[in-house]
Protein backbone atom coordinates (compact mmCIF):
# COMPACT_ATOMS: atom_id res chain seq x y z
CA UNK A 1 0.00 0.00 0.00
CA UNK A 2 1.38 3.19 -1.13
CA UNK A 3 0.72 5.26 1.81
CA UNK A 4 2.82 2.94 4.35
CA UNK A 5 6.21 3.86 4.95
CA UNK A 6 8.60 0.55 6.18
CA UNK A 7 11.32 0.62 8.02
CA UNK A 8 13.39 -2.44 9.39
CA UNK A 9 16.56 -2.48 12.08
CA UNK A 10 18.66 -5.49 12.13
CA UNK A 11 21.08 -6.46 14.07
CA UNK A 12 22.66 -8.82 16.56
CA UNK A 13 20.35 -9.62 19.61
CA UNK A 14 21.38 -6.91 22.44
CA UNK A 15 22.36 -4.07 19.94
CA UNK A 16 18.98 -2.51 20.67
CA UNK A 17 17.31 -3.28 17.62
CA UNK A 18 13.97 -3.59 19.60
CA UNK A 19 14.51 -0.72 21.34
CA UNK A 20 15.29 1.59 18.16
CA UNK A 21 12.51 0.44 15.97
CA UNK A 22 10.14 0.99 19.68
CA UNK A 23 11.60 4.90 19.81
CA UNK A 24 10.95 5.41 15.87
CA UNK A 25 7.59 4.17 16.24
CA UNK A 26 6.61 6.48 19.50
CA UNK A 27 8.78 9.38 17.31
CA UNK A 28 5.96 8.97 14.73
CA UNK A 29 2.93 8.41 16.62
CA UNK A 30 3.17 9.29 20.30
CA UNK A 31 5.52 12.79 19.49
CA UNK A 32 4.65 12.83 15.83
CA UNK A 33 0.59 12.58 14.41
CA UNK A 34 1.00 9.75 12.58
CA UNK A 35 -0.16 5.81 12.81
CA UNK A 36 2.76 3.93 13.59
CA UNK A 37 3.17 -0.34 14.33
CA UNK A 38 5.90 -2.22 15.59
CA UNK A 39 6.53 -5.97 15.73
CA UNK A 40 10.04 -8.06 16.02
CA UNK A 41 11.62 -11.09 15.30
CA UNK A 42 14.16 -12.89 17.27
CA UNK A 43 15.97 -16.01 18.51
CA UNK A 44 15.21 -17.96 21.34
CA UNK A 45 18.75 -16.21 23.11
CA UNK A 46 18.77 -12.79 24.67
CA UNK A 47 22.20 -12.07 23.38
CA UNK A 48 23.22 -13.15 19.66
CA UNK A 49 21.46 -14.41 16.64
CA UNK A 50 20.24 -12.31 14.41
CA UNK A 51 17.59 -9.87 15.76
CA UNK A 52 14.90 -7.88 13.72
CA UNK A 53 12.64 -4.93 14.27
CA UNK A 54 9.98 -3.75 11.57
CA UNK A 55 8.20 -0.57 11.74
CA UNK A 56 5.05 0.91 9.59
CA UNK A 57 4.51 4.31 9.81
CA UNK A 58 1.35 5.57 8.11
CA UNK A 59 -1.50 8.38 7.76
CA UNK A 60 -4.12 5.29 7.90
CA UNK A 61 -5.08 2.41 10.07
CA UNK A 62 -2.06 -0.16 9.75
CA UNK A 63 -3.26 -3.61 9.70
CA UNK A 64 -0.40 -5.85 8.16
CA UNK A 65 2.60 -4.84 10.89
CA UNK A 66 5.35 -6.70 9.13
CA UNK A 67 7.55 -4.97 6.55
CA UNK A 68 6.48 -5.82 2.51
CA UNK A 69 8.43 -3.10 0.61
CA UNK A 70 11.23 -1.53 3.23
CA UNK A 71 11.47 2.08 2.40
CA UNK A 72 14.57 1.78 4.55
CA UNK A 73 16.48 -0.83 6.59
CA UNK A 74 19.79 -0.63 8.38
CA UNK A 75 21.86 -3.96 9.46
CA UNK A 76 24.17 -3.27 12.02
CA UNK A 77 25.74 -7.15 11.61
CA UNK A 78 27.13 -8.74 8.21
CA UNK A 79 24.77 -12.00 9.50
CA UNK A 80 21.53 -9.45 9.45
CA UNK A 81 22.38 -7.99 6.51
CA UNK A 82 23.19 -11.68 4.42
CA UNK A 83 19.92 -12.67 6.12
CA UNK A 84 17.46 -9.47 5.78
CA UNK A 85 18.27 -7.23 3.21
CA UNK A 86 16.10 -8.75 0.30
CA UNK A 87 13.28 -6.92 1.01
CA UNK A 88 14.65 -3.56 0.18
CA UNK A 89 12.29 -2.20 -2.56
CA UNK A 90 13.85 -0.27 -5.89
CA UNK A 91 15.09 2.54 -4.45
CA UNK A 92 14.90 2.20 -1.10
CA UNK A 93 17.93 2.91 1.14
CA UNK A 94 20.12 0.18 2.94
CA UNK A 95 22.23 1.77 5.38
CA UNK A 96 25.06 -0.48 6.63
CA UNK A 97 27.28 -0.56 9.91
CA UNK A 98 30.80 -0.77 7.71
CA UNK A 99 32.44 -1.99 10.13
CA UNK A 100 30.94 -5.00 10.64
CA UNK A 101 29.12 -5.61 7.11
CA UNK A 102 32.28 -6.52 4.64
CA UNK A 103 30.34 -8.36 2.19
CA UNK A 104 28.12 -6.01 0.48
CA UNK A 105 24.67 -7.11 -1.33
CA UNK A 106 24.00 -5.92 -4.18
CA UNK A 107 20.16 -4.53 -5.80
CA UNK A 108 18.26 -1.73 -7.22
CA UNK A 109 18.42 -0.08 -3.68
CA UNK A 110 20.46 2.88 -2.22
CA UNK A 111 23.63 1.09 -0.48
CA UNK A 112 25.27 3.80 2.17
CA UNK A 113 27.93 2.68 4.21
CA UNK A 114 28.97 4.52 7.30
CA UNK A 115 31.29 3.11 10.56
CA UNK A 116 28.25 3.68 13.20
CA UNK A 117 29.52 1.19 16.00
CA UNK A 118 33.29 2.59 15.27
CA UNK A 119 31.72 6.23 15.56
CA UNK A 120 29.77 5.43 18.86
CA UNK A 121 33.40 3.73 20.10
CA UNK A 122 35.63 6.58 19.12
CA UNK A 123 33.59 9.48 19.87
CA UNK A 124 31.48 8.60 22.61
CA UNK A 125 33.24 5.75 24.22
CA UNK A 126 30.05 3.80 24.22
CA UNK A 127 29.45 0.96 21.73
CA UNK A 128 25.78 0.43 22.87
CA UNK A 129 24.78 4.11 21.70
CA UNK A 130 25.41 3.20 18.32
CA UNK A 131 21.50 2.31 18.18
CA UNK A 132 21.11 5.97 18.90
CA UNK A 133 23.06 7.07 16.06
CA UNK A 134 21.35 4.89 13.62
CA UNK A 135 18.26 6.60 14.38
CA UNK A 136 19.57 10.33 13.58
CA UNK A 137 20.71 8.69 10.89
CA UNK A 138 17.59 7.21 9.75
CA UNK A 139 15.76 10.23 11.11
CA UNK A 140 17.99 12.69 8.53
CA UNK A 141 18.11 10.43 5.74
CA UNK A 142 14.65 9.74 5.14
CA UNK A 143 12.75 12.52 6.98
CA UNK A 144 9.69 10.15 8.24
CA UNK A 145 9.53 11.95 11.18
CA UNK A 146 11.07 15.43 12.50
CA UNK A 147 14.42 15.99 14.62
CA UNK A 148 12.47 17.20 17.79
CA UNK A 149 10.33 13.82 17.70
CA UNK A 150 12.81 11.65 17.30
CA UNK A 151 14.57 13.41 20.28
CA UNK A 152 11.62 13.69 22.69
CA UNK A 153 11.09 9.95 21.61
CA UNK A 154 14.94 8.98 22.56
CA UNK A 155 14.71 11.21 25.79
CA UNK A 156 11.59 9.49 27.16
CA UNK A 157 12.90 6.20 26.76
CA UNK A 158 16.24 6.05 28.25
CA UNK A 159 17.72 6.49 32.03
CA UNK A 160 18.10 10.27 33.28
CA UNK A 161 21.92 9.56 33.88
CA UNK A 162 22.38 9.49 29.90
CA UNK A 163 20.34 11.77 28.73
CA UNK A 164 23.15 13.64 27.46
CA UNK A 165 24.74 10.95 26.15
CA UNK A 166 22.14 9.94 24.14
CA UNK A 167 21.31 13.67 22.70
CA UNK A 168 25.07 13.85 21.31
CA UNK A 169 24.47 10.08 19.99
CA UNK A 170 21.72 11.43 18.02
CA UNK A 171 23.34 14.57 16.83
CA UNK A 172 26.77 12.41 15.58
CA UNK A 173 23.74 10.20 13.78
CA UNK A 174 21.87 13.56 11.93
CA UNK A 175 25.46 15.22 11.34
CA UNK A 176 26.59 12.19 9.68
CA UNK A 177 23.98 11.22 7.42
CA UNK A 178 23.92 15.10 5.81
CA UNK A 179 27.57 13.60 4.49
CA UNK A 180 26.12 10.42 2.87
CA UNK A 181 22.93 12.17 1.35
CA UNK B 1 -11.77 16.30 32.14
CA UNK B 2 -11.59 12.29 31.79
CA UNK B 3 -8.10 10.82 32.17
CA UNK B 4 -7.31 9.32 28.76
CA UNK B 5 -3.41 8.62 27.73
CA UNK B 6 -2.23 7.24 24.64
CA UNK B 7 0.38 5.08 24.84
CA UNK B 8 2.60 3.04 22.81
CA UNK B 9 2.62 -0.45 24.01
CA UNK B 10 2.66 -3.91 23.02
CA UNK B 11 -0.01 -6.44 23.17
CA UNK B 12 0.64 -8.23 26.48
CA UNK B 13 1.05 -5.17 27.60
CA UNK B 14 -2.60 -4.26 26.77
CA UNK B 15 -3.29 -7.20 28.36
CA UNK B 16 -2.43 -5.82 31.75
CA UNK B 17 -3.57 -2.52 30.96
CA UNK B 18 -7.27 -4.50 30.64
CA UNK B 19 -7.32 -6.73 33.52
CA UNK B 20 -6.37 -3.62 35.60
CA UNK B 21 -9.07 -2.11 33.88
CA UNK B 22 -11.79 -4.62 34.74
CA UNK B 23 -10.40 -4.90 38.17
CA UNK B 24 -8.07 -8.06 38.41
CA UNK B 25 -6.88 -8.21 41.79
CA UNK B 26 -5.02 -11.69 41.49
CA UNK B 27 -2.71 -13.06 39.19
CA UNK B 28 -1.22 -16.77 39.50
CA UNK B 29 1.29 -18.01 37.17
CA UNK B 30 4.37 -19.33 35.47
CA UNK B 31 6.17 -17.09 33.02
CA UNK B 32 6.46 -18.88 29.44
CA UNK B 33 7.33 -17.11 26.09
CA UNK B 34 5.54 -15.14 24.44
CA UNK B 35 2.91 -14.46 27.60
CA UNK B 36 5.73 -13.58 29.94
CA UNK B 37 4.65 -9.86 29.51
CA UNK B 38 1.67 -10.39 31.32
CA UNK B 39 2.59 -11.63 34.02
CA UNK B 40 6.02 -9.27 34.32
CA UNK B 41 3.71 -6.17 33.91
CA UNK B 42 1.10 -7.52 36.96
CA UNK B 43 3.87 -8.73 38.93
CA UNK B 44 4.91 -5.02 38.48
CA UNK B 45 1.34 -3.41 39.52
CA UNK B 46 -0.96 -5.52 41.39
CA UNK B 47 1.21 -4.95 44.24
CA UNK B 48 0.82 -1.23 43.71
CA UNK B 49 -3.09 -1.38 44.05
CA UNK B 50 -3.91 -3.54 46.60
CA UNK B 51 -3.66 -6.72 44.72
CA UNK B 52 -1.66 -9.90 44.88
CA UNK B 53 0.52 -11.39 42.27
CA UNK B 54 2.08 -14.85 42.95
CA UNK B 55 4.41 -16.73 40.67
CA UNK B 56 3.16 -20.53 41.41
CA UNK B 57 5.85 -23.96 40.61
CA UNK B 58 4.11 -24.71 37.36
CA UNK B 59 1.69 -23.97 34.90
CA UNK B 60 -0.78 -25.91 36.61
CA UNK B 61 -0.44 -24.48 40.15
CA UNK B 62 -1.21 -20.90 38.21
CA UNK B 63 -4.45 -21.47 37.20
CA UNK B 64 -5.04 -23.83 40.68
CA UNK B 65 -4.20 -20.50 42.58
CA UNK B 66 -6.05 -18.18 40.21
CA UNK B 67 -9.07 -20.72 40.78
CA UNK B 68 -8.62 -20.13 44.60
CA UNK B 69 -7.72 -16.12 44.52
CA UNK B 70 -11.52 -16.23 42.44
CA UNK B 71 -13.32 -18.18 45.12
CA UNK B 72 -12.17 -16.19 47.57
CA UNK B 73 -13.99 -13.04 45.88
CA UNK B 74 -11.11 -11.73 43.45
CA UNK B 75 -11.30 -11.06 39.87
CA UNK B 76 -8.23 -12.89 39.38
CA UNK B 77 -6.19 -14.31 36.18
CA UNK B 78 -3.65 -16.73 34.57
CA UNK B 79 -1.38 -16.08 31.86
CA UNK B 80 0.20 -18.78 29.58
CA UNK B 81 1.54 -19.59 26.46
CA UNK B 82 1.22 -23.71 24.29
CA UNK B 83 2.84 -26.19 26.66
CA UNK B 84 1.09 -24.36 29.72
CA UNK B 85 -2.05 -23.91 28.14
CA UNK B 86 -2.21 -27.66 27.99
CA UNK B 87 -0.86 -28.33 31.71
CA UNK B 88 -3.78 -25.69 32.25
CA UNK B 89 -6.43 -27.66 30.86
CA UNK B 90 -7.41 -29.93 33.70
CA UNK B 91 -7.73 -26.68 36.09
CA UNK B 92 -10.02 -25.44 33.31
CA UNK B 93 -12.54 -28.34 32.82
CA UNK B 94 -12.25 -27.51 36.81
CA UNK B 95 -13.18 -24.45 36.75
CA UNK B 96 -15.77 -24.92 34.33
CA UNK B 97 -17.83 -27.31 36.43
CA UNK B 98 -17.48 -25.89 39.62
CA UNK B 99 -18.58 -22.15 37.77
CA UNK B 100 -15.71 -20.10 38.98
CA UNK B 101 -14.74 -16.92 37.53
CA UNK B 102 -11.57 -16.57 35.91
CA UNK B 103 -9.77 -15.47 32.60
CA UNK B 104 -6.86 -17.45 31.01
CA UNK B 105 -4.83 -15.56 28.79
CA UNK B 106 -2.99 -17.68 26.02
CA UNK B 107 -0.87 -16.20 23.24
CA UNK B 108 -0.45 -18.70 20.79
CA UNK B 109 2.95 -20.00 19.86
CA UNK B 110 4.29 -22.66 17.57
CA UNK B 111 3.54 -26.37 18.28
CA UNK B 112 3.20 -28.85 19.21
CA UNK B 113 5.17 -29.64 22.13
CA UNK B 114 7.09 -27.15 23.16
CA UNK B 115 7.43 -26.45 19.59
CA UNK B 116 8.59 -22.86 18.30
CA UNK B 117 8.30 -20.77 21.52
CA UNK B 118 9.44 -17.15 19.64
CA UNK B 119 6.78 -17.68 16.63
CA UNK B 120 3.45 -17.29 15.72
CA UNK B 121 1.15 -19.60 15.77
CA UNK B 122 -3.01 -20.23 16.07
CA UNK B 123 -3.12 -23.80 16.25
CA UNK B 124 -4.92 -23.73 19.39
CA UNK B 125 -7.96 -22.65 18.57
CA UNK B 126 -9.75 -26.14 19.16
CA UNK B 127 -8.00 -26.82 22.04
CA UNK B 128 -9.18 -23.43 23.61
CA UNK B 129 -12.69 -25.59 23.12
CA UNK B 130 -11.80 -29.08 23.35
CA UNK B 131 -8.63 -29.15 25.53
CA UNK B 132 -10.34 -30.12 28.35
CA UNK B 133 -12.50 -33.26 28.51
CA UNK B 134 -15.92 -33.75 29.15
CA UNK B 135 -18.70 -31.47 28.00
CA UNK B 136 -18.62 -28.38 29.04
CA UNK B 137 -19.01 -24.48 28.25
CA UNK B 138 -16.60 -22.53 26.06
CA UNK B 139 -15.61 -19.05 25.55
CA UNK B 140 -12.50 -17.62 23.93
CA UNK B 141 -12.73 -14.19 22.82
CA UNK B 142 -10.13 -13.00 20.15
CA UNK B 143 -8.71 -9.81 19.65
CA UNK B 144 -6.69 -8.89 16.60
CA UNK B 145 -5.42 -5.15 17.47
CA UNK B 146 -3.40 -4.21 20.71
CA UNK B 147 -5.69 -1.72 21.42
CA UNK B 148 -8.65 -4.52 21.17
CA UNK B 149 -6.68 -6.90 23.64
CA UNK B 150 -7.16 -4.37 26.31
CA UNK B 151 -11.27 -4.39 25.44
CA UNK B 152 -10.96 -7.55 25.12
CA UNK B 153 -9.49 -8.65 27.82
CA UNK B 154 -12.00 -6.19 29.78
CA UNK B 155 -15.07 -8.30 27.77
CA UNK B 156 -12.95 -11.03 29.09
CA UNK B 157 -13.65 -10.55 32.73
CA UNK B 158 -16.85 -9.41 32.42
CA UNK B 159 -18.01 -12.78 30.63
CA UNK B 160 -16.26 -14.64 32.93
CA UNK B 161 -18.51 -12.78 36.39
CA UNK B 162 -21.51 -12.81 34.20
CA UNK B 163 -21.89 -16.44 33.12
CA UNK B 164 -19.61 -17.41 36.16
CA UNK B 165 -17.06 -19.58 33.94
CA UNK B 166 -13.34 -19.40 32.61
CA UNK B 167 -12.74 -17.32 29.57
CA UNK B 168 -10.02 -17.65 27.19
CA UNK B 169 -8.46 -14.35 25.37
CA UNK B 170 -6.99 -16.10 22.71
CA UNK B 171 -4.09 -14.44 20.30
CA UNK B 172 -0.88 -14.93 18.50
CA UNK B 173 2.63 -13.73 19.43
CA UNK B 174 2.23 -11.58 16.64
CA UNK B 175 -0.57 -9.49 17.86
CA UNK B 176 1.24 -10.53 21.85
CA UNK B 177 4.60 -8.76 21.33
CA UNK B 178 3.93 -5.95 18.34
CA UNK B 179 3.02 -2.18 19.12
CA UNK B 180 0.67 0.27 18.74
CA UNK B 181 -0.25 3.66 20.01
CA UNK B 182 -3.25 2.97 22.12
CA UNK B 183 -6.18 5.00 24.34
CA UNK B 184 -6.04 3.62 27.98
CA UNK B 185 -9.64 4.36 28.55
CA UNK B 186 -10.74 6.67 31.17
CA UNK B 187 -13.22 4.82 34.32
CA UNK B 188 -16.43 4.24 33.17
CA UNK B 189 -15.54 4.40 29.49
CA UNK B 190 -16.11 0.72 29.42
CA UNK B 191 -18.88 -1.46 31.05
CA UNK B 192 -17.56 -3.73 33.90
CA UNK B 193 -19.80 -6.20 35.24
CA UNK B 194 -19.21 -8.23 38.78
CA UNK B 195 -20.67 -11.28 39.84
CA UNK B 196 -23.58 -11.87 41.42
CA UNK B 197 -23.01 -12.14 45.49
CA UNK B 198 -25.70 -14.07 47.40
CA UNK B 199 -28.08 -11.54 50.22
CA UNK B 200 -29.81 -14.41 51.68
CA UNK B 201 -28.40 -16.25 54.98
CA UNK B 202 -25.37 -18.08 55.06
CA UNK B 203 -27.20 -20.74 56.05
CA UNK B 204 -29.51 -20.64 53.41
CA UNK B 205 -26.68 -20.38 50.71
CA UNK B 206 -27.00 -22.90 48.00
CA UNK B 207 -23.50 -22.08 45.96
CA UNK B 208 -25.23 -23.60 42.55
CA UNK B 209 -29.23 -22.86 43.42
CA UNK B 210 -31.19 -23.97 40.19
CA UNK B 211 -33.24 -21.46 40.49
CA UNK B 212 -31.17 -19.43 38.89
CA UNK B 213 -29.21 -19.66 35.53
CA UNK B 214 -26.51 -18.63 37.29
CA UNK B 215 -26.78 -18.59 40.76
CA UNK B 216 -24.75 -16.05 43.21
CA UNK B 217 -20.88 -16.86 44.30
CA UNK B 218 -19.76 -15.76 47.62
CA UNK B 219 -16.67 -15.33 48.49
CA UNK B 220 -14.74 -17.98 50.63
CA UNK B 221 -14.24 -15.85 53.50
CA UNK B 222 -17.27 -14.36 54.08
CA UNK B 223 -19.32 -16.04 56.63
CA UNK B 224 -21.00 -18.71 53.75
CA UNK B 225 -19.49 -22.36 54.08
CA UNK B 226 -19.88 -24.09 51.27
CA UNK B 227 -18.15 -27.19 48.81
CA UNK B 228 -16.34 -26.72 45.89
CA UNK B 229 -15.78 -30.16 43.53
CA UNK B 230 -14.64 -31.26 40.21
CA UNK B 231 -17.39 -34.01 40.83
CA UNK B 232 -20.90 -33.76 39.65
CA UNK B 233 -22.70 -31.99 42.51
CA UNK B 234 -26.05 -31.18 43.60
CA UNK B 235 -27.09 -27.56 44.35
CA UNK B 236 -25.15 -27.10 47.51
CA UNK B 237 -21.90 -28.48 46.08
CA UNK B 238 -21.26 -31.81 47.63
CA UNK B 239 -21.00 -34.86 45.23
CA UNK B 240 -23.72 -37.08 44.14
CA UNK B 241 -24.26 -40.31 42.02
CA UNK B 242 -28.20 -39.00 41.61
CA UNK B 243 -28.11 -39.25 37.83
CA UNK B 244 -31.27 -36.69 37.61
CA UNK B 245 -29.18 -33.95 39.28
CA UNK B 246 -26.24 -35.36 37.56
CA UNK B 247 -28.05 -34.72 33.95
CA UNK B 248 -29.70 -31.70 34.76
CA UNK B 249 -26.48 -29.75 36.50
CA UNK B 250 -24.50 -31.20 33.17
CA UNK B 251 -27.37 -29.22 31.30
CA UNK B 252 -27.37 -26.49 33.02
CA UNK B 253 -23.89 -25.36 32.70
CA UNK B 254 -24.38 -25.64 29.37
CA UNK B 255 -27.41 -23.85 28.65
CA UNK B 256 -25.85 -20.83 30.34
CA UNK B 257 -23.12 -20.08 27.80
CA UNK B 258 -25.92 -21.58 24.58
CA UNK B 259 -28.93 -19.62 25.29
CA UNK B 260 -26.88 -16.30 25.73
CA UNK B 261 -24.71 -16.81 22.44
CA UNK B 262 -26.92 -13.72 20.97
CA UNK B 263 -24.70 -11.22 23.48
CA UNK B 264 -21.49 -13.57 23.72
CA UNK B 265 -20.83 -13.12 19.98
CA UNK B 266 -19.32 -10.13 18.54
CA UNK B 267 -18.01 -9.95 14.96
CA UNK B 268 -15.97 -7.06 12.94
CA UNK B 269 -16.97 -6.79 9.45
CA UNK B 270 -15.26 -5.02 6.52
CA UNK B 271 -17.10 -5.07 2.91
CA UNK B 272 -19.49 -7.94 3.13
CA UNK B 273 -22.58 -6.48 2.23
CA UNK B 274 -21.96 -6.55 -1.79
CA UNK B 275 -19.09 -9.63 -1.17
CA UNK B 276 -18.91 -12.20 -3.87
CA UNK B 277 -15.64 -14.06 -1.88
CA UNK B 278 -15.77 -13.58 2.00
CA UNK B 279 -12.51 -14.29 4.07
CA UNK B 280 -13.09 -15.52 7.88
CA UNK B 281 -10.39 -15.06 10.51
CA UNK B 282 -8.84 -14.15 13.78
CA UNK B 283 -5.66 -12.33 15.17
CA UNK B 284 -2.99 -11.16 13.04
CA UNK B 285 -3.71 -13.18 10.31
CA UNK B 286 -7.39 -10.72 10.41
CA UNK B 287 -4.98 -7.91 9.83
CA UNK B 288 -3.13 -9.80 6.40
CA UNK B 289 -6.70 -10.22 5.44
CA UNK B 290 -7.67 -6.73 5.97
CA UNK B 291 -4.97 -5.61 3.94
CA UNK B 292 -5.75 -8.33 1.28
CA UNK B 293 -9.55 -7.40 0.92
CA UNK B 294 -8.81 -3.62 0.45
CA UNK B 295 -6.10 -4.96 -2.24
CA UNK B 296 -8.79 -7.04 -3.45
CA UNK B 297 -11.13 -4.32 -4.19
CA UNK B 298 -8.95 -2.18 -5.82
CA UNK B 299 -8.86 -4.41 -8.44
CA UNK B 300 -12.33 -4.71 -9.10
CA UNK B 301 -12.69 -8.25 -6.49
CA UNK B 302 -16.18 -8.15 -4.52
CA UNK B 303 -14.26 -9.46 -1.55
CA UNK B 304 -15.12 -8.54 2.09
CA UNK B 305 -13.55 -9.57 5.48
CA UNK B 306 -15.74 -11.22 8.91
CA UNK B 307 -13.53 -11.24 11.71
CA UNK B 308 -15.03 -12.65 14.67
CA UNK B 309 -14.02 -11.33 18.08
CA UNK B 310 -15.71 -14.50 19.80
CA UNK B 311 -14.35 -17.64 18.41
CA UNK B 312 -15.93 -19.89 21.11
CA UNK B 313 -19.33 -20.27 21.09
CA UNK B 314 -18.55 -20.22 17.74
CA UNK B 315 -20.45 -17.53 15.64
CA UNK B 316 -22.79 -20.12 13.58
CA UNK B 317 -25.23 -17.73 13.07
CA UNK B 318 -23.55 -14.54 10.84
CA UNK B 319 -21.28 -17.75 9.02
CA UNK B 320 -24.66 -19.42 8.33
CA UNK B 321 -25.86 -16.39 6.98
CA UNK B 322 -23.10 -15.57 5.06
CA UNK B 323 -22.32 -18.77 3.38
CA UNK B 324 -25.79 -17.85 1.38
CA UNK B 325 -24.81 -15.10 -0.19
CA UNK B 326 -21.05 -15.76 -1.31
CA UNK B 327 -19.26 -17.74 -3.55
CA UNK B 328 -16.65 -18.91 -1.37
CA UNK B 329 -15.37 -18.25 2.50
CA UNK B 330 -11.85 -18.00 2.59
CA UNK B 331 -10.57 -19.09 6.06
CA UNK B 332 -6.74 -18.17 6.66
CA UNK B 333 -4.83 -19.29 9.78
CA UNK B 334 -1.84 -20.10 11.21
CA UNK B 335 -2.53 -24.00 12.19
CA UNK B 336 -3.35 -26.85 9.69
CA UNK B 337 -7.05 -26.58 9.58
CA UNK B 338 -8.81 -25.78 12.80
CA UNK B 339 -11.91 -23.04 12.13
CA UNK B 340 -11.93 -24.25 8.62
CA UNK B 341 -13.72 -27.26 10.33
CA UNK B 342 -16.10 -24.96 12.02
CA UNK B 343 -16.94 -23.11 9.00
CA UNK B 344 -17.52 -26.03 6.87
CA UNK B 345 -19.90 -27.40 9.21
CA UNK B 346 -22.01 -24.26 9.46
CA UNK B 347 -21.96 -23.30 6.08
CA UNK B 348 -22.28 -27.11 4.54
CA UNK B 349 -22.31 -27.48 0.76
CA UNK B 350 -24.18 -23.87 0.10
CA UNK B 351 -20.62 -21.94 -0.89
CA UNK B 352 -16.74 -23.15 -1.14
CA UNK B 353 -14.75 -22.62 1.96
CA UNK B 354 -11.40 -22.72 1.23
CA UNK B 355 -8.45 -22.70 3.40
CA UNK B 356 -4.87 -21.05 3.30
CA UNK B 357 -2.69 -22.55 6.10
CA UNK B 358 1.32 -21.96 7.39
CA UNK B 359 2.85 -23.65 10.23
CA UNK B 360 6.52 -22.42 9.41
CA UNK B 361 6.82 -19.81 12.12
CA UNK B 362 6.07 -17.12 10.00
CA UNK B 363 2.52 -14.69 9.61
CA UNK B 364 0.36 -15.78 6.69
CA UNK B 365 1.02 -12.60 4.17
CA UNK B 366 -1.67 -10.57 2.85
CA UNK B 367 -0.19 -11.62 -0.85
CA UNK B 368 -1.17 -15.63 0.25
CA UNK B 369 -4.94 -13.97 1.21
CA UNK B 370 -5.07 -12.13 -2.04
CA UNK B 371 -4.13 -14.88 -4.44
CA UNK B 372 -6.98 -17.16 -3.06
CA UNK B 373 -9.54 -14.14 -3.39
CA UNK B 374 -8.47 -13.85 -7.12
CA UNK B 375 -9.52 -17.32 -7.61
CA UNK B 376 -13.32 -15.96 -7.28
CA UNK B 377 -12.66 -13.24 -9.62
Amino acid sequence: MSDRYELRFSGSGGQGMILAGIIMAEAASIYGTRNAAQSQSYGPESRGGASKAEVIISDQMIDYPKATAIDCMLAMTQEACTKYHGDVKEGGILLVDSDEVKVLPTGKFRLLKYPITGAARDELGKTIVANIISLGMITELTGVVTHEAIEKAVLSRVPAAFLDLNKKALQIGFERAKTLK
Amino acid sequence: MADRKKKFLQGNEACVEGALYAGCKFFAGYPITPSTEVAEGLSVRLPKIGGKFIQMEDEIGGIAAAIGGSLAGLKSMTATSGPGFSLKQECLGYACLAEIPLVIVNVMRGGPSTGYPTGPSQSDIMQAKWGTHGDHPAISVTPAYVQEILTETVRAFNLAERFRTPVVVLYDEIVGHMREPITIPAPGDLEIIDRMRPDCKPEDYLPYDDKYEVAPLAPFGAGYRFHVTGLNHKQDGFPTNDSKQIGANNERIMAKIENHKEEIWKNDELMLDDAEVAVFTIGSTARSARFAVLEARKAGIKAGLIRPLTIWPFPDKAVRELAKRVKAIIVPELNLGQMILEVERVSGATCEVVGVNRVDGEPITPMQILDAIKKYK
